[in-house]
């Protein structure tokens, strides 16, 4: 697989120089793969949000340094970079400035010297992906509701197309329902587009739902990285570091304490309820 | 980005200076800035900047992060500096070709920067050392008498603690703005001065509606929890002078004293 993100040794600090320094990342080293789907975990003030504002050059690292798709974040060309890594940060709706939907998407486009006819195809698209309706898209973003603002919010991300799509807690204050559409549809865009997908989520849920590949973070630094199961099995591990794993495989392991022949390392709901199953299955017989 | 203004902020500390009382820092530097205004003396000035040099090592301020505080003032004051070595008459120095140089611009050069200077350091020195609450509070205090004469004197000190307490709030939120349009492929502060003053639309216009959004907000977290005004209110902390306080007092009149005596008799 080809690395399209490559971080070598990379540091980071805040306030250099000042006696108000904090190390936010300490030789980080990652490479994450074309049409990955990555999640990364950890607790607030780990290097999460630090980490992903490296990625399109938002933050330049102090040491080490960061390749994507074969582009120095260094170098010159910020922009086009900027076009190829989509970052959806937390509580994106707080970026909504124009007066209507449609201008706000259409922003980043006009940015980058789109042609008319293209801006207006894209945003179509877009708008269709996001189920926002032509209606909504002449409204004001200030009159939508929360999950309205979001969609919005996030198409105007989305229209540029890029490659590479950061999610800082893309879901943090949505609906069930919300979350769930929101998933969806960036599951679509990863399977149909081959996007490569990087997750920051507080819920376990939701990264063993949609991620195939975890990194954990604490104090700057990654600490675990690999598959979904791999991860969610060094429970003690993750449970030092105030993580802990979804709540299904809590359940799963309790009826494990009762019956072994149940298998705990279970980290779905569709999963464990194929498990359940079998067994009800099986003492039926 | 915008996280780089390092002047006025204050750092957390212990030392003599950190534990004065907020109201005798107030007074202090007030005076002292009055006191500056009227030296007229070189060595006055001199040991002036020498002393708050001193209270920066006391205060275990490093005198790289002060620096780095006052070198936007610099250019400020090498622009003072040249107009009054240039463009002051006097007992003529060195003149080369048409320009001249004469003593007196000389001296009030030295005199003007080194007041300035010193006016920045002492007041910053103030804020480094006390939290902008404490200052708020020491203001309160100090303007109470104020209040006979039905001046809202802490419905002013509130305003200034919330707008005070939200000046990070909104120095956060203006970086992650920023931060979010440039990753939509904004590009702020840049091009001719239209484009560039066009470019802060997308930040200042979020900002705005944030801002009142938050007003609101702390205007029903304030109601909920009963406030009422400064009336029979009282204070978490209760600011107390102690004899730390009468010292420095007492070391700053007669450093001050010494001062004018500097300046009349020397």
């Amino acid at each position: 697989m080809n690395n399209i993100i490559t971080l070598s040794n990379v540091s980071y600090s805040y306030n250099k120089g000042t006696p108000l320094e904090k190390k936010a990342l300490n030789q980080i080293s990652l490479s994450i793969g074309k049409g990955e789907f990555v999640a990364i975990i950890g607790h607030t003030g780990s290097g999460k949000s630090t980490l992903i504002q490296h990625m399109n050059g938002l933050l330049k690292p102090d040491v080490g340094s960061i390749i994507i798709d074969g582009q120095d974040t260094k170098t010159k060309g910020l922009k086009e970079l900027r076009k190829k890594v989509g970052i959806v940060f937390q509580y994106p709706e707080h970026q909504l400035f124009e007066e209507s939907v449609y201008k706000d998407i259409e922003f980043g486009l006009l940015k980058h010297h789109i042609p008319e006819e293209e801006r207006k195809r894209r945003i179509k698209e877009t708008a269709s992906i996001l189920e926002l309706s032509d209606d909504l898209l002449e409204k004001s973003p200030y009159e939508l509701s929360g999950g309205q603002k979001r969609r919005a919010a996030i198409a105007g991300i989305l229209v540029l197309q890029p490659e590479i799509l950061v999610l800082d807690e893309p879901v943090a204050g949505l609906d069930p329902a919300g979350c769930k559409e929101l998933f969806n549809i960036v599951l679509q865009l990863h399977r149909v587009k081959k996007i490569t997908v990087i997750l920051v989520s507080h819920s376990m849920e939701i990264v063993a739902d949609y991620a195939k590949r975890i990194i954990v973070m604490e104090n700057g630094q990654i600490t675990m990285d690999g598959f979904v199961d791999e991860i969610f099995s060094r429970e003690d591990e993750l449970r030092a570091i105030n993580l802990s794993v979804p709540q299904i495989t809590k359940l799963m392991q309790l009826l494990n304490q009762k019956d072994n022949t149940i298998n705990s390392k279970i980290f779905t709901v569709d999963k464990a309820y194929e498990e359940i199953c079998k067994k009800v299955k099986k003492n039926h017989d | 980005m915008i996280k780089d203004i390092t002047l006025g902020q204050y750092l957390p500390g212990n030392s003599v200076i950190h534990r004065l009382d907020p109201r005798t820092k107030l007074l202090m530097t007030v005076s002292f800035m009055a006191v500056l205004f009227v030296l007229n003396s070189i060595l006055s000035l001199l040991i002036s900047m020498v002393t708050v040099i001193i209270c920066y090592s006391i205060a275990n301020i490093s005198y790289k992060y002060a620096f780095k505080g006052i070198k936007p003032v610099l250019y400020i004051i090498i622009f003072t500096v040249i107009l009054n070595v240039f463009f002051t008459s006097g007992e003529p120095l060195l003149v080369w070709k048409f320009i001249t140089i004469s003593k007196e611009g000389v001296n009030s050069a030295i005199l003007v920067s080194l007041r300035v200077l010193t006016l920045i350091t002492s007041a910053s020195i103030m804020t480094y050392t006390t939290t902008p609450i404490m200052l708020t509070d020491a203001i309160e205090k100090l303007f109470k008498p104020l209040k006979k004469i039905k001046v809202p004197v802490h419905e002013m000190a509130m305003m200034m603690t919330i707008a005070l307490r939200f000046i990070p709030t909104l120095i956060d939120e203006t970086d992650k703005i920023m931060k979010a349009q440039a990753a939509r492929g904004a590009d702020i502060g840049t091009g001719n001065l239209l484009q560039r003053a066009k470019s802060f639309i997308p930040i200042l216009d979020p900002l705005f509606i944030s801002s009142f959004k938050r007003a609101d907000d702390l205007a029903i977290a304030m109601e909920s929890r009963c406030y009422r005004g400064g009336e029979g209110r009282t204070s978490m902390r209760v600011l107390k002078f102690s004899t730390k306080d009468l010292l420095a007092f007492s070391v700053f009149i007669l450093f001050t004293v010494i001062l004018f005596v500097l300046q009349f008799f020397v």
